[in-house]
């Protein structure tokens, strides 16, 4: 079965960007196939090379980095939720006069029509956020 | 349809809107498992509710929270890939928020 998932909470904030991603990790283990994974709103704060959470922490973004290159998963974020919030890539930084990219590996900046696509393409779509 | 929550009854009212919508399976995650705490205030709202709705809640949810020993009957406890089979079997999923 063909899954999307949603993220549109914050890392390090309650426990969505926590749970979706062993959520995922399930659906993979499970046989399943993940069409996309989207990042709206707090959720783009997820794809932030630049987070350092202490030693003994998890590190909620490097997760995913990993997770999307073991299983080549299409990891995108909405272009308007991470302007607001500061996260750039090489494109962005361009376009907007930046002096900096921040947007870790694995993710990709895109419009809210992959969302879209994803909840036409895939058979379930789950939504994890605040 | 699986209605998935995740925020405690005590903090926000999704429970109460899924129990209207009138049947289907609940899946209690995260903060939401607090609802499946027999003795709780939601006990006699979620037995009522058995007849037309399933519950779940999340194993490792409830243990992070010291309450996996103290759920009420009728209520299923279950892992993340139980997670992705409920999902996987009922035809949508809404994620209350």
């Amino acid at each position: 079965m063909k899954f999307s998932i949603l993220v549109s909470e914050g890392p390090y904030t309650h426990q969505s960007s926590d749970t979706a991603y062993q959520f995922a990790k399930a659906v993979l283990a499970k046989g399943h196939e993940i069409f996309r994974i989207f990042f709206y709103h707090d959720g783009v704060n997820n794809a932030t090379r630049l987070t350092t959470p202490p030693q003994d922490d998890r590190n909620i973004i490097n997760r995913w980095s990993k997770l999307a290159e073991e299983n080549n998963l299409d990891l995108v974020v909405c272009v308007a939720a991470a302007q607001r919030r500061g996260i750039v890539d090489d494109g962005e930084m361009k376009r907007n006069g930046k002096d900096a990219t921040n947007l870790a590996p694995g993710f990709r900046i895109s419009g809210l029509g992959q969302l879209i696509e994803a909840g036409i393409q895939s058979d379930r779509l789950v939504v994890f956020g605040d | 349809m699986l209605h998935i929550i995740n925020k405690s009854p005590y903090d926000r009212p999704a429970l109460d809107s899924v129990l209207a919508t009138g049947e289907g399976a609940i899946l209690l995650i995260e903060d939401g498992v607090y609802a499946a705490v027999k003795g709780g205030a939601e006990e006699n709202k979620i037995k009522g509710a058995m007849g037309k709705f399933k519950f779940y809640a999340l194993t490792v949810d409830l243990e992070a929270r010291g309450i996996a020993d103290r759920v009420m009957d009728g209520i299923t406890a279950v892992d993340y890939a139980g997670f992705v089979d409920l999902v996987a079997d009922n035809k949508t999923c809404q994620s209350w928020l």
